[in-house]
């Protein structure tokens, strides 16, 4: 393949890219909905919550992440569940975990996509129905739309 | 039926710790993707997935197209008793599989 053909086919990608972050630009307020649609709109709280991943990422098809709470995952007192939202995928929610006493440990890892730099909140609700959240910003250099 | 690893102490002591590694060969299709000629490839995800231990659920997940291909995921669960682990992977176009896994847990050194 000449350096020019792939030149094309690059640009190309790259276009269908833009034009897909495009129509979800400005999304903060569909992130903020999303988030008072999943807690039903009871009160934020930062902290215990913890998104832990590269905070530069050369791809975004494969994301490495893990998100654990500070909990003793007691039957009096552990997470019940842990949903993870972006900013400008296409949707908004990308993962939700239900945990309980029997996890042990409040710490789940996965993998994700992201189709630009942008933020990812994680929101843990408590077994007495509190709602925690942390929220990261991620810079992506290859986005995760590309692959084909 | 799409292949699986599922990564996890096989014997265990009562109260000891498990973490669980599972993945599925999945292709996580988003519904937002276009073919050559433009056309909206269909959505293809796993949707849901379930552990439960000796029949009760321990660790779900919903899972959204964001998702990576091949959904991996890492979690933990207290070895309580003997008997078996089932995995669950339900998703789009009616997919369903599970894996169970055998698991001998001992009287632990901890005391409860």
């Amino acid at each position: 393949m000449t350096s020019r053909i792939r030149r094309q086919i690059v640009l190309a990608a790259v276009g269908v890219c833009a034009v897909r972050v495009g129509a979800a630009e400005g999304t903060t307020g569909e992130l903020d909905a999303a988030i008072q649609a999943h807690t039903g709109g009871a009160p934020l709280h930062e902290g215990k919550v913890r998104i832990e991943m590269d905070l530069l990422v050369e791809n975004g098809n494969a994301v490495p992440m893990s998100v654990s709470v500070a909990s003793p995952m007691s039957a009096a007192d552990h997470v019940r569940s842990i949903a993870v939202f972006n900013q400008r995928n296409p949707q908004r929610e990308v993962a939700n975990f239900t945990l309980g006493p029997r996890s042990g440990r409040a710490s789940v890892a996965t993998r994700i996509r992201l189709a630009t730099s942008q933020k990812l909140v994680a929101i843990a609700q408590l077994s007495d129905g509190s709602f925690w959240s942390h929220s990261v910003e991620v810079i992506v250099t290859l986005a995760g739309c590309v692959e084909t | 039926m799409a292949q699986t690893l599922i990564n996890l102490k096989r014997s265990a002591k009562r109260g000891e710790l498990l973490e669980i590694t599972t993945l599925i060969a999945h292709p996580m299709e988003t519904g937002f993707r276009a073919d050559a000629e433009g056309k909206v490839l269909p959505r293809d995800i796993i949707r849901r997935f379930r552990c439960s231990y000796n029949g009760e659920t321990v660790f779900s997940a919903e899972l959204f197209p964001a998702v990576a291909a091949n959904p991996y995921l890492v979690f933990t669960t207290v070895a309580t008793d003997s008997g078996s682990l089932v995995f669950l992977w339900e998703g789009d176009h009616g997919f369903a599989q599970a894996e169970t896994v055998a698991i001998s847990v001992t009287p632990g050194v901890t005391s409860d």
